[in-house]
């Protein structure tokens, strides 16, 4: 059964959820990204149809959707790696750039550059933007400490275990301060005990920074214990099906009647069988 | 009961201890089984040589060539220079070559691995000239460049060029997409991305073409030289030839293989150098 606060589609846009609130001052800078009509061909291939939503600054949105269903295109075209066919992504208000916004991305894939000890591969993304030194010293300094890697700065990835390099690549990312940080299935190989342990420390570094997610991942449990709203994409051509709004206290329990039922609610609308 | 010594019972400390003292061991094993084969192969060629199996005109053993090596650093008969003479002069033509090669093959090779359009408007003229053995190019060379040390570095420039290009150019196309991605993301430009993600990346392959480079440019060393030098160790060797002196062929021979070893040495400490990081 769907409970009261599941607020689908055009009430889920205007209702912000209570710790949202919270976090928001000034209402004409509530809407931190937004893409409309995005849309993309590959050839005749139609991927992506008419995608529209709006992102809230410091908001931590989760993407699912069956599989194959262009999810990691979605991604693409957020980062500009690809260019749209139509439609167009806004980060505040302009079109977005990678050159003037600061866009993350943490891969799917391991992608620590492997001849860069831990610390400098920190600081990559920094020297890239060209900030200045104290500032580029201060941040990494306060990432090393915050995902406690005073032992392993001087470290190669692959000396490393591998929940140890994405811990790297997520504080890369989160470096940054990025208007926009884009995760895609970061846990995806990893074993349940690590993903725990991961996805506490992105809560945990997002709710601390105030950082914009969105966060791809086909694990629904995943998706309902760290979203604020969940968007739950269509098979192709792919557009958004529904939104929902999590409104869970955290730290969010797996056994929870009302995690289980917005759960089993994301579940029922994510079949495509 | 008594029960067999057991590692599960080992302290942390005990542990890193043994492991470290097998490791010790494996080592110290491999040295020696090194030492053993090289004095095992100059004890079968003391022992060829001594059993006159093969006439002394033909083989010299390996004792008489220490004395002779001796010999040759003050002797400058039978073909003009003494040994430091020759070697010095090897080295200046194969250090040129290679140098050169090192020099305009890396860089070429990244740029056509990384930039498509110089990619097709050189990789036509390069596929051409790739094939072409390196002593093919020597009466052209004697006719542009004459018989002095231009002329030989070029030989041996194009011999160590040919992989010095090919692994840059393959190193770089092999940069993982992803590493690409993140630095693009970040908002760098396609310059930055070639010199902080492709070069970095495609180092590993530089050094084992520099590695080939090295062995093809000292091995071009004895072809260079015979365009008319009046010194040099492929010169010495081919002196030795003419005078039916197989102990002068043969300290050549051995003077090439042992400076060989010395710069493969070398390389292998500017490797670890630059591409410290694989180390665990």
């Amino acid at each position: 059964m769907p409970r009261t606060d599941l607020r689908h589609n055009d009430q889920a846009r205007q209702g912000a959820s209570s710790s949202m609130e919270r976090r928001m001052s000034t209402p004409d800078s509530d809407i931190k990204v937004e893409v409309r009509n995005l849309t993309k061909y590959f050839g005749r291939l139609h991927v992506l149809d008419d995608i529209s939503f709006n992102i809230k600054r410091g908001e931590f949105v989760c993407v699912v959707g069956p599989t194959g269903c262009g999810k990691t295109t979605f991604l693409n075209l957020l980062t500009r790696i690809y260019s749209p066919t139509r439609g167009d992504l806004f980060i505040d208000g302009e079109s977005a750039d990678p050159k003037k916004h600061n866009l993350a991305f943490v891969f799917q894939e391991p992608s620590a550059f492997p001849w860069l000890t831990v610390e400098k591969n920190l600081r990559f993304g920094l020297e890239i933007k060209k900030l200045a030194k104290d500032v580029i010293d201060e941040r990494v300094e306060m990432i090393i400490k915050m995902l406690g890697l005073q032992d392993l700065r001087d470290r190669y990835p692959h000396q490393l275990s591998v929940s140890s390099e994405q811990r790297i690549i997520i504080g890369r990312a989160f470096a940054m301060h990025p208007d926009l940080l884009l995760m895609d299935e970061p846990y995806g190989q990893m074993d349940v005990k690590l993903r725990f342990f991961l996805e506490d420390e992105v809560i945990r570094l997002w709710q601390e920074l105030g950082t914009t997610v969105v966060f791809i991942t086909h694990n629904i449990e995943e998706a309902v214990y760290m979203a604020q709203r969940i968007l739950i994409l269509s098979t192709k051509p792919t557009t958004v099906k529904e939104e929902v709004v999590v409104d869970l206290p955290r730290p969010r329990r797996f056994d929870d009647p009302d995690f289980v039922a917005i759960r089993n609610y994301v579940t029922e609308k994510i079949k495509w069988w | 009961m008594t029960q067999p010594p057991s590692t599960a019972r080992l302290s942390e400390a005990e542990r890193v201890a043994l492991v470290k003292r097998q490791k010790k061991r494996d080592k110290r094993t491999a040295t020696a089984l090194s030492v053993l084969g090289i004095l095992g192969f100059l004890l079968l060629w003391q022992a060829i040589a001594a059993s006159g199996l093969l006439s002394e005109r033909f083989l010299a053993s390996p004792l008489e060539i220490v004395g002779l090596f001796f010999v040759k650093l003050v002797d400058p008969s039978p073909d003009g220079a003494v040994l430091g003479v020759n070697i010095l002069s090897s080295l200046t033509v194969a250090l040129t070559g290679f140098g050169l090669a090192i020099v305009i093959g890396i860089p070429l090779g990244l740029l056509m691995g990384w930039y498509r359009a110089f990619d097709s408007f050189m990789r036509p003229v390069f596929e051409i000239i790739r094939p072409i053995p390196p002593v093919s190019w020597i009466p052209l060379t004697i006719v542009w460049l004459g018989i002095d040390l231009k002329a030989k570095a070029f030989i041996v420039f194009f011999a160590a060029f040919v992989p010095c290009l090919i692994n840059a150019y393959t190193g770089i196309r092999q940069t993982n997409p992803v590493l690409i991605n993140v630095a693009k993301t970040c908002g760098a430009s396609n310059f930055t991305i070639f010199w902080k993600v492709g070069c970095p990346s495609a180092m590993t392959m530089v050094f084992a073409g520099i590695r080939v480079a090295l062995g093809n440019s000292w091995a071009t060393l004895v072809a260079a030289e015979m365009l008319a030098a009046d010194s040099g160790l492929g010169y010495m060797i081919i002196m030795g030839r003419q005078f039916a002196r197989a102990d002068i062929v043969i300290l050549g021979i051995a003077v090439i293989g042992v400076i060989g070893t010395l710069f493969v040495a070398l390389l292998n400490v500017v490797e670890n150098r630059v591409l410290g990081w694989k180390k665990q």
